[in-house]
Formats: structure tokens, C-alpha cells, sequence
């Protein structure tokens, strides 16, 4: 027997919210706290989408992705969520970079970036001001034409090794590439590569507690393992969702699922105009990402090292190679214990960018090959930095695109969502059925954790915007 | 509602959605995200609690409206006509 996921729901709701990404959460609870009836649905067993974790024998906890986020998190969290959350944001201070073209350790800021930039690579300090001022200048409504790598081209000609340190993490944020907008790039550097990496002290596991519980406080009904199967349309106007088999009412629908994912399945092409679905079609996904999870035994401890490593062989910054089954370029997350206070654990955490294609048709013996083949040659590029690590690990797995697609349910495990095109599709499905509304990683700018955050905030203020207007034309049709 | 009690009700917003801004000493016609660090976000925020408190609506065209204080005294005193000065 089935548990019933859906006991004592309301017949009724303002907004129903399909997908607990951060986006989904943020949304969730600014519109409880204006005073909407919410209803959350999540179909994993965890609250978080991909601001996820989970636990091993031997008492490792992984997290999956939250391995640095920009400093507006504080505030956004401070807004959106509460003080307590917001104070236990932290910054990072050991960020490295080791590639063949140099290796250097950055406090993550305009000021430090612009030092290593004059006095490390040789750059005019009054270019490296003006390149810093473009990126901070650029504003989505700006020209699309120029591509990140005209930007740097124009800055930093011939210059490979500036472009990599100042595109290598921002790849690894949100996928972008050289070919994607200069806008795209500038906007996520800006905010993202100027004040320091932070994270979440307590772990993903802590950060998503306080969040439900706040969720709680403001009223909104949370449930999970509960798989929305469509969002029902009657002439253009949504009605409400079907879900576990049964039909939840209710005034608007945001969706918090996958751009293609939603217009795809949750929704299906039959309700929207011809033109819409051609422009949703021709929206790109971003790639997925592989990790290797690493547990270091009880006891054993590790040295300080850094906190976020970015390393390659590669001779030089490539967006291909950086996707490439045959890895050559890793982040290395490192989890001291004083990521979560009171445990004496130790943890790293490998994340690259992958392709979907190169994974999703294997074999299940090749795959499970290939699999053992990333963890082996991951742990090989761990032992430059920690030698001894071999001999101390307790336990060790890889997620793959397909592990991702396994728990999301994102198209292709994507990871990062859709190219920037996605962000227009996203606002637009509104203007195509009444009561219905996306938000989720589009577009690069509005990706990565502060994206998500801000984008949610963004739709919820649609959302109510909509109540309000439904709500005014019930109360003259009732008078 | 007078012009006065719409400004303050505006300061007072603020305070709320960006606590860190010192707003003791604004001038009501130089624009607010110049004297207070105000992003794009802290204004949504600004137009979602005016909608909570006074159900008015702020459609995305007329944001720059609340570009100062004066104009936002300007703007928002049809709106809030009717609303009392609680």
C-alpha cells in the first residue's frame, strides 16, 4: 500500500508550485508570506532539487552542488528566507588555480583578480578597470551580438590565460561557453567574481531544514514524492494539476520543473500557439556534470589545501574539452569539518562538465566501466594535491548525466538548465495560458544559486500580481 | 493620503526589504537607488509590499515611477486616494 502523499489537501489553492528548486522554495514562500494558499509538490524524496545531498555508511554526508555561491546570497537570503539563514552564509577563502598555464590562490575578488591580473599576468591596470567596468555595465536589454570571446578579444587579445581564469568558473557556475553572450557572461562574472565564493555553513542538509520549516511557519503545504503528471488547461486558463492520480484545483500554476520539461509533458504542445512551441523548441540545454563523491574515513584527516581548486591539464581553456568524456579539467570542493560544526568529517567533492550524449547511450556494462574509469582517474588527479588520499578513503561513487536525470528528472541532466534563449520562453508562457508561470534555470543570467533565488522572486511577484487581478474580478462577478 | 504620509510609508518599505540602508537623511528628489544602494530586486520588493499592504498594482512599465521620493508621491497619491492613512 501506497501512502498517500496528497491526505488533507485543500480543494483549493491560489498557486500550486511544481519543483522545490531553490527558485520553486524562494517562490513558495514569498507568496504565503502576501498571503496566497501554496501548495508545493516535489517528486524526490528530498526538498532542494538540485541544492541537494545525501548520506553514505560510514556517516558521510555529500553535498551535491552548493559548492559556492556569490555574496547577494546573503541578501536574497536575508529577504526571502530569514536572518538565521542568511547569517550562516560563509565566505571561501582558499580558491586556487593549478593549469599548465599558471598556478595562483585568490581571495575571489575585483581586488585581488585585479592584483594577479597587473602585478601576475602583466595587464594595464586601467584595462583591467575598464574590463571590470564593461562586465559591471552590461544590462540584459543590451546588444546580444557580442560573444564572451569578442569580449575578452577585445580586452585581452591573445591573452589564453586571462580568458581561463576569468571564464573557468564561471563555466563551471552555469556552463556557459565563449560562444554565449558577452551580456550572459558579464552579468554572472559581475555578480559572481567580485566579492568572494561563499557557502552555506551546516550543509545543504541544514540550509533546506530551515527553509521547510520557514515554509512551515508561513503556511505553506509542502509535500513530496508527489509526481505532477500535467497541468490542466481549460480555454487557455489553468485549472489545476494533475498529480498522484488526483486533481488538485487551484488559480495558477508555477512551474519550477524544466523549461522543455514543462512545455513538453506538463503542459503539451495542443495548448500552445504553433509559434510559441517552435520558439520553445529552438531553446538549447545547457550540459549536465559529472561528480565523484569523496568519503575520507572516520578519523583520518586531511590537510588544509584550499577550499575550491580549479585544476586542468589542458594547455589551454577550451568549452569542448571542458565537457569531455576523457577529463581533463576538475573542480575539487573540499569539505573541512568546519563546513558542518560538530562533525569531524572530511569530504571531497569533484564536479566537471559533461555531455549528455556521451553518456546517456552506454551500455549498462560500459557505462558502469566508464563510471569506475571517472572515479579512478579522479582520485589520480586528487593524489597531486593530497598524496596520501588514496589510503584514507572510506567510500567513493560517481553521479554521471544520467544520475542526474535519475533524480530531477531534468532534460538530458541538464544541471545548468537552458542556454540564455530559455529566459525569454520562460516569460513569455504567461502570455500563452492564463494562470501559468515557469521559473527555473534559464538563460545563464538567471542561473546559478543567486539566479535561481531572484528568478523565483521575480515570478512569485507575477504570480500575486495575477491573484490580485483574479481576485478583484471574482469579487465584482460575486457582487 | 498626503504626499508626506506616502513617503514615509516608502522609507519605512525600505527599511523593511533593505535594512541596511541609512535612511535617515534622503533627499525626495534625487533618485532613491542613488542615495541608497537599492538594486532592481530591492524595488520589486518595494512594488510587491505596496500590493500587500494597499492592494494597489504597479505594472512593470510604470517602475521607474518610483524613481525618487517625489515622484513616487506623485505617482502613488491617485492610487492610494482612497486608502486611509493608517
Amino acid at each position: 500500500m501506497v501512502a498517500d502523499r496528497l491526505r488533507d489537501i485543500k480543494s483549493h489553492y491560489d498557486v500550486v508550485i511544481i519543483g522545490s528548486g531553490l527558485a520553486g522554495l524562494t517562490a513558495a514562500n514569498c507568496l504565503a508570506k502576501c498571503g496566497r494558499s501554496v501548495l508545493l509538490l516535489e517528486q524526490h524524496y528530498n526538498f532542494g532539487g538540485m541544492a541537494t545531498w545525501f548520506h553514505r555508511k560510514g556517516g558521510h554526508i555529500f553535498d551535491i552542488s552548493l559548492h559556492g555561491f556569490p555574496i547577494g546570497m546573503i541578501k536574497s537570503c536575508r529577504k526571502y528566507w530569514t536572518k538565521e539563514i542568511s547569517d550562516s552564509i560563509v565566505q571561501l577563502k582558499g580558491i586556487r588555480f593549478d593549469n599548465p598555464q599558471f598556478q595562483l590562490q585568490t581571495t575571489f575578488d575585483r581586488q585581488d583578480f585585479t592584483r594577479i591580473l597587473v602585478e601576475e599576468f602583466g595587464i594595464e591596470s586601467e584595462t583591467v578597470e575598464a574590463f571590470f567596468d564593461a562586465a559591471r555595465g552590461m544590462d540584459f536589454y543590451d546588444d546580444q551580438s557580442m560573444t564572451t570571446r569578442e569580449l575578452f578579444e577585445k580586452f585581452f587579445p591573445g591573452r589564453s590565460d586571462v580568458v581561463r581564469m576569468l571564464m573557468e568558473p564561471i563555466a563551471y557556475a552555469n556552463g556557459s561557453t565563449l560562444d554565449d553572450p558577452a551580456i550572459s557572461y558579464g552579468i554572472v562574472f559581475s555578480n559572481f567574481m567580485s566579492k568572494g565564493v561563499y557557502i552555506f555553513r551546516g550543509g545543504t542538509d541544514k540550509l533546506i531544514y530551515m527553509m521547510r520549516q520557514e515554509l512551515k511557519a508561513n503556511g505553506v503545504d509542502v509535500r513530496k514524492q508527489v509526481l505532477v503528471d500535467r497541468v490542466v488547461v481549460e480555454d487557455g486558463t489553468v485549472r489545476g494539476v494533475m498529480a498522484n492520480d488526483k486533481f488538485i484545483s487551484c488559480g495558477a500554476v508555477l512551474s519550477n520543473a524544466n523549461l522543455k520539461t514543462t512545455i513538453d509533458k506538463l503542459v503539451g504542445h495542443d495548448q500552445l500557439s504553433p509559434e510559441f512551441v517552435a520558439q520553445a523548441k529552438a531553446v538549447r540545454l545547457n550540459n549536465s556534470s559529472c561528480q565523484v563523491f569523496i568519503g575520507i574515513r572516520e578519523g583520518e584527516t586531511l590537510d588544509h589545501i584550499g577550499d575550491l581548486l580549479f585544476t586542468s591539464v589542458d594547455p589551454e581553456f577550451d568549452s569542448v574539452r571542458l565537457c569531455a568524456k576523457d577529463v581533463t579539467s576538475r573542480t575539487f570542493s573540499m569539505y573541512y569539518p568546519d563546513t558542518r560544526p560538530g562533525s569531524n568529517r572530511y569530504a571531497v567533492v569533484s564536479s566537471t562538465n559533461a555531455n549528455w550524449d556521451d553518456w546517456a547511450h552506454l551500455s549498462e556494462d560500459d557505462y558502469q566501466t566508464e563510471k569506475k574509469h571517472l572515479i579512478e582517474t579522479t582520485i589520480a588527479a586528487l593524489e597531486k594535491y593530497i598524496p596520501d588520499v588514496r589510503k584514507k578513503i572510506d567510500h567513493v561513487e560517481a553521479a554521471t548525466p544520467r544520475t542526474f536525470y535519475h533524480y530531477t528528472h531534468q532534460a538530458m541532466g541538464a544541471t545548468f538548465g537552458t542556454k540564455f534563449e530559455g529566459l525569454q520562453v520562460s516569460m513569455d508562457l504567461p502570455k500563452q495560458i492564463h494562470g501559468l508561470f515557469h521559473a527555473g534555470s534559464v538563460g545563464i543570467i538567471m542561473s546559478g544559486w543567486l539566479g535561481a533565488i531572484n528568478y523565483g522572486v521575480i515570478v512569485a511577484n507575477e504570480v500575486d500580481s495575477l491573484c490580485h487581478e483574479d481576485g478583484k474580478s471574482e469579487g465584482r462577478m460575486a457582487s | 493620503m498626503g504626499d508626506q504620509r506616502i513617503k514615509n510609508i516608502i522609507l519605512e518599505i525600505i527599511a523593511i526589504v533593505a535594512p541596511d540602508a541609512e535612511i535617515t537623511d534622503v533627499k525626495t528628489d534625487i533618485r532613491l537607488r542613488d542615495q541608497l544602494d537599492l538594486d532592481s530586486m530591492d524595488f520589486l520588493d518595494i512594488v510587491m509590499e505596496l500590493r500587500k499592504r494597499y492592494k494597489i498594482e504597479i505594472p512593470k512599465e510604470e517602475y521607474p515611477e518610483l524613481a525618487t521620493l517625489d515622484s513616487c508621491a506623485a505617482y502613488l497619491g491617485p492610487k492610494l486616494a482612497g486608502v486611509a492613512a493608517t
